[in-house]
């Protein structure tokens, strides 16, 4: 049993935590935010020569890792900056499918950071549930409906779409993943940003020929394997923005002065600030866990990424309330630093499934 | 990174299993699986059994007959014990005071007591609280005053667990009320069939009796009898209390607890359908053992971060504390899966010879004892909120 990181893991984890935490501060963050598209072009070319792309990439697709551990070393780097540039979308989520689909140019070129790619997946109303599909393919590829949220939808270069082709609305089977352009006749899109700082869009295809990724009947096994390396990379990037909250909070209460002392020398705060720290020992457990299960039979792996999960969205809640909280008023402004990571804790627990998504999930793959 | 365990890590495992399998009584196990009262003879059996192992005392330094374990085995030790339904270990002699006596003794106070820790001869109860000094150990006031070869021990011991099947008690006396408390405090062995030294149990609220008060009135004990210096006992007292804390967060019984429920939860019905399918209680069900997941792994990543050595205060803090609350909880849901049949209390269904029919499903009358009883653990060995006053000073330098 061995909890330490490999030599080369503990080298990137430092470079890029060293990255992040000197090229990429707030300030450069919320410009990177507001740009077109949510994101600073300029940035990611950087990630891209620093490897932090090719680490979530196995060597056969073109990379230099992939594995569950580095996907948490390098989520865990980016979460400590909110990092707004498109590495869930593009590398996790849009490059996952590919792997293993003949399309290694495609995934050279993403992990060169030329092209973006972006996962269609979730529908106006499937909420979390990962089979609910209800967009459609035809015989002859061509796709019609509606996808919601997708995460880096404007600026991706290609769509990897999920659609059905036979089945009723919630059948693991009959699910498809297609290629499909989003310059395409047919395709409309409605782009927005997110609440704490990303960028999403709305997409109606309406009869938009797309390129079969695989088997486009029996699609639904790589489009859990993609969500579950998502749900893994989301739960290591929590740890990083936990970790900033806790030392902001931890920070402030040892400076902030009220009634003649330190605020952290009142018991009733020194408690709450220990319970933030031992949840994020559970959160950090799990998600270790998870990252060491990526290869387990189905069962096993799936449990252990909800689980992970799960607590991810509880703890995410307790320290985003108790950051804002134990700051007091300061922590309600704009400008200062650690609301802007209580967000995106809390958005965390929006995406790939909630807290209650997830518990019931590991439920149900126990009684299965 | 690798969350498996190593080659020899398994066999080690299988070693322990075996040899439990082998020499742990059938009858013993019973016990111990259907919650039944364990008598000293059961308690001594069971010493005895791992003794002639060499495992008693597997954390003391090899020459002294220790085993040189890395915490990692000492893990997997006291799993495959739980998993065997073994009793625990009694820690007072072995894992207490003689790690103590070991660092802080004279040669022939470790001569005298060690071995007859090993062989049960000695059985020793710790004589800490008092009734006015829980979680402010150092306000303690039982009084100790020299008096030519002797020390006159005057004062009220309180908790002591298993006091009235002990022959011998280290206690925490003030030799000097003149200074700071904690340093006035002094670390004393007495025998207690010393002349006034009286013993009187405390029934707890779920009617056991399993700790005690003692009373100590104008007791004579020898100089001898006392461990380290006069007046430093306080570092005695501290090392003992973080000296062994690889059980410290109760996995092992926390895993067994869980996998209980899971069978109980099948087993039972609610509504016309399992228990567990029960959306509120499989909620409940499902929460607690991610919970429980989360706090093995964090568990084995302080045992694997101690190498060799001890875990950490702030560590062994926040083990105790996330352990004792899982600990809780499952026993919490134990008792509700029985729903009114964790009503019944027989006290003498808990003893050995009990062989009337059980009243309601199988295992369903110890439930609510063990959820009261468990009440215990977020209480003793420094109190959960004292844990996070010494994370927040030690860990967070708040």
């Amino acid at each position: 049993m061995d909890f330490a990181l490999s030599e080369e893991r503990q080298m990137l984890t430092d470079t890029l935590s060293r990255f992040v935490r000197e090229k990429y501060e707030l300030p450069t963050r919320q410009k990177a935010a507001a740009m077109e598209g949510g994101f600073d072009p300029a940035m990611w070319a950087r990630f891209a020569e620093l490897g932090a792309v090719g680490a979530l990439l196995p060597e056969d697709a073109g990379g230099f890792g992939g594995a569950g551990e580095d996907i948490i070393v390098v989520f865990e780097a980016l979460g400590g900056g909110l990092v707004v540039e498109p590495f869930l979308a593009t590398a996790i989520l849009g490059a996952t499918p590919l792997i293993g689909a003949g399309k290694d140019e495609m995934l050279e070129q993403v992990i060169g950071g030329a092209l973006h790619l972006a996962l269609a997946h979730t529908e106006p109303s499937s909420r979390f549930e990962m089979s609910r599909v209800s967009c459609e393919a035809d015989e002859d590829g061509v796709i019609t409906g509606r996808k919601s949220v997708v995460l880096n939808g404007a600026t991706a270069d290609m769509l990897i779409v999920s659609a059905r082709s036979s089945g009723d609305e919630a059948d693991e089977a009959g699910i498809g993943l297609w290629l499909v352009d989003p310059k395409a006749e047919g395709v409309t899109m409605r782009a927005y940003g997110t609440i704490e700082g990303g960028h999403a869009a709305e997409f109606t295809f309406d009869g938009v020929k797309g390129e079969a990724l695989g088997d486009a009947e029996d699609g639904y096994k790589t489009l859990e394997r993609t969500l579950g390396r998502g749900v893994l990379a989301l739960c290591a990037e929590a740890l990083g923005a936990m970790e900033v909250c806790k030392d902001l909070t931890l920070d402030y209460l040892k400076t902030r002065k009220q009634f003649g002392q330190p605020l952290g020398k009142f018991q009733a705060l020194q408690h709450r600030m220990v319970a933030m720290v031992i949840a994020i020992e559970q959160a950090r457990s799990l998600t270790m866990l998870a990252a060491g299960m990526m290869d387990a039979p189905r069962k096993e792996r799936e449990r252990a990424l909800s689980a992970a999960k799960n607590m991810v969205g509880r703890v995410g809640r307790l320290i985003s309330e108790e950051t804002i909280q134990l700051h007091g008023g300061i922590a309600m402004t704009w400008e200062y630093a650690a609301p802007h990571f209580a967000k995106r804790l809390t958005m965390i627990d929006h995406l790939l499934g909630d807290e209650d998504f997830h518990l019931a999930r590991f439920l149900k793959l126990d009684a299965a | 990174m690798d969350l498996n365990y190593t080659k020899d890590e398994e066999a080690f495992r299988d070693e322990v299993r075996s040899h439990l399998k082998k020499n742990l009584s059938p009858k013993l196990a019973a016990k111990v699986a259907r919650n039944k009262r364990l008598s000293k003879a059961d308690l001594v059996e069971w010493h005895d059994l791992l003794n002639a192992k060499g495992w008693l005392a597997w954390h003391w330094p090899k020459e002294l007959g220790g085993t040189g374990w890395t915490p990692v085995e000492a893990h997997i030790f006291h799993e495959e014990i739980v998993f065997a339904n073994g009793p625990r270990i009694i820690p007072f002699g072995v894992n207490m005071l003689a790690p103590v006596l070991i660092k802080f003794g004279t040669e022939a106070q470790k001569k005298e007591y060690l071995p007859k820790i090993l062989t049960s001869e000695h059985w020793w109860c710790q004589g800490y609280s008092e009734p006015g000094s829980g979680s402010d150990l150092a306000s303690l006031k039982t009084e100790a005053v020299r008096d030519g070869d002797h020390y006159i021990v005057n004062g009220q011991k309180t908790w002591t667990t298993l006091g009235h099947i002990s022959d011998h008690i280290f206690c925490l006396v003030r030799t000097d009320k003149t200074v700071k408390a904690q340093e006035g405090i002094s670390f004393l062995l007495i025998p207690m069939d010393t002349p006034g030294v009286e013993v009187r149990p405390i029934i707890t609220l779920d009617g056991e009796h399993e700790v005690n008060e003692v009373f100590l009135t104008d007791v004579k004990v020898p100089v001898g009898n006392l461990v380290g210096e006069e007046n430093k006992g306080w570092t005695l007292a501290k090392y003992l209390l973080t000296y062994e804390r690889t059980g410290i967060a109760g996995a092992a019984y926390s895993r067994q607890a869980m996998e209980h429920l899971k069978s109980a939860a099948k087993r039972l019905e609610s509504d016309g359908r399992p228990l567990r399918e029960d959306p509120f209680f499989a909620a409940r069900m499902g929460k607690v053992e991610i919970d429980l997941m989360a706090m093995d792994i964090f568990n084995l990543r302080i045992l694997a971060a101690a190498g060799g050595g001890a875990a950490g205060g702030v560590e062994s803090s926040m083990l105790k504390i996330r352990g004792t609350e899982v600990r809780q909880e499952l026993t919490d849901l134990m008792r509700r899966a029985f729903g009114p049949h964790a009503m019944p209390f027989v006290p003498e269904s808990f003893d050995e010879g009990w062989n009337e029919e059980p009243i309601g499903p199988e295992g369903a009358m110890t439930r609510a004892k063990s959820y009261f009883n468990m009440r215990k653990v977020s209480i003793y060995g420094g109190s959960n909120e004292i844990q996070k006053n010494i994370i927040s000073k030690m860990g967070l330098g708040l």
